[in-house]
């Protein structure tokens, strides 16, 4: 079964043809990852003001809110590949969301610690049951659900099928998130950059974010790119192990 | 696209329509449930009964506050209705008069509000200290907090 | 050295800021490491496995 869809595979997802590619993208996104973080963190840390209610405090909000982002982000683009990986079948697509799972956990988990930190000193609270947090922490489990299913099967091809499914039966949660603060009241704020009336952060608070904003966009695709060569070579030796196991 | 593909596109669309529809469904049943705070404008209209545990959030009411020691007395505004808020403890840094505040506790008799915890909510503006003061004598920031107060 | 302290102490936020900062280093570089590591490994048995494949097929075209 596995062997059979093999000489397909290795023409479309050729780990040396892969490799190839990301080695022409990766120095521009890791140049663009370290000169992001780099000056976002200075920003962050040395040369943007306080916030006139927060305090110093207002700092944590330069990587919870690219967390945030990330941690939907990452999600809509493993639900999108997902969704490719069952229609058309596309052997990267389903790699994909493997390779960027860990990611969109982790960054899920900073976007929950870093805002309890934030919280517990602004709101008097480490965590409430809004319908923000309580969204947001549902986003962490999927993840997490993800992979813990997408290892459960012998066959990867399984794993990697059921875990497509999870994914998009999740994808509901992203609307919930981001309008959460909209459809209920909740304990947390409102959007501050995606506004109608466009960021109501100060420029010289709205710099820092942008700049880490991007450096985690840049962290990301370089690491993802190196997570899914490692995919397809995991793929490549199992397969050359199933073919030497046949002889 | 081959057939198949385009059958499976067809179902995935049907599905994921479905489920968009069944949770929306659900979550307009469980709209009771989901909010994290009544206003005062709630609280009066929905005759709460005194002594059951809710969530009562608002604006606090300029010039309200007043401590004695660790009590502190203060009033919970949604510019329609207020409810008067008694509460022992520490305070979060960012309780302020004219600014959001959830408050957690029970209704007395009297209509007063028992709170056992304050949590303070903050708004969705940002900005440099010299920027909040700027804007204050220009006279353009009449309520730093007007998304605050939520719609009855 | 009071500068530096008064950096630290981040008006006295400090001990919120920092972990947070510290985590999301922490969860970088780890996201980043373990990538690197498995990726380095595999490779390393990907040549392995290629390298005894083209030794097989040599001595299989050589006996036929």
């Amino acid at each position: 079964m596995t062997t059979a869809r093999i000489p397909l595979l290795h023409r479309y997802a050729n780990p040396a043809v892969f490799g190839r590619l990301a080695s022409q993208v990766l120095p521009w996104t890791t140049g663009a990852a370290i000169l992001l973080l780099a000056l976002g963190l200075y920003f962050a840390l040395f040369s943007s003001p306080p916030d006139y209610q927060q305090g110093n405090s207002v700092r944590i909000m330069y990587v919870h809110v690219p967390a945030a982002i990330m941690s939907e982000v990452v999600y809509g683009m493993m639900a999108a590949a997902a969704a490719a990986g069952i229609i058309w079948k596309h052997a990267l697509a389903d790699l994909f969301v493997k390779a960027a799972a860990p990611l969109g956990a982790a960054f899920t988990f900073i976007c929950l610690v870093a805002g309890s930190l934030w919280g517990k000193p602004m709101w008097g609270a480490w965590w409430v049951w809004d319908a923000r947090l309580t969204s947001e922490l549902i986003l962490f489990f999927l993840y997490l659900g993800y992979l813990a299913l997408v290892d459960a099967f012998d066959d990867p091809q399984r794993g990697l099928k059921a875990g497509a499914i999870l994914v998009l039966v999740g994808v509901v949660d992203l609307p919930i998130i981001k309008f959460s603060v909209d459809w209920w009241n909740t304990l947390h704020q409102p959007a501050s950059l995606m506004t109608m009336a466009g960021p109501k952060v100060d420029p010289s608070m709205l710099l820092p974010l942008i700049l880490m904003i991007g450096g985690f966009t840049a962290f990301f695709i370089t690491v993802v790119m190196l997570r899914l060569e490692s995919e397809l070579l995991a793929r490549r030796i199992r397969a050359w192990r199933t073919a030497a196991g046949d002889e | 696209m081959t057939r198949r593909g385009k059958r499976r596109l067809q179902a995935l669309t049907l599905g994921m329509l479905g489920l968009g529809v069944a949770t929306a469904l659900a979550l307009t049943a469980f709209r009771d449930n989901i909010v994290f705070f009544y206003s005062p404008s709630d609280v009066i209209a929905d005759h709460i009964n005194p002594g059951r545990s809710i969530r009562l959030g608002g604006m606090v009411e300029k010039d309200s506050v007043k401590r004695q020691g660790d009590v502190t007395e203060f009033r919970v505004t949604d510019t329609s209705r207020t409810i008067g808020v008694t509460y022992r403890g520490q305070l979060p840094d960012l309780f302020r008069e004219g600014q959001g505040v959830v408050t957690e506790g029970t209704l007395s008799p009297d209509g007063n509000f028992i709170a056992r915890e304050v949590l303070a909510k903050h708004d969705e503006k940002y900005m440099p200290p010299e920027v909040a003061s700027a804007l204050k004598r220009a006279g353009e920031q009449t309520h730093a907090t007007s998304t605050l107060v939520e719609k009855p | 050295m009071d500068d530096l302290m008064t950096f630290l102490a981040m008006g006295g936020y400090g001990v919120y800021v920092w972990p947070a900062y510290g985590l999301t280093a922490l969860a970088f570089v780890g996201m980043l490491g373990w990538t690197v590591v498995t990726l380095k490994a595999r490779r390393r048995e990907e040549q392995g496995l290629a390298a005894a494949g083209r030794i097989r097929r040599g001595r299989r075209e050589a006996e036929s």
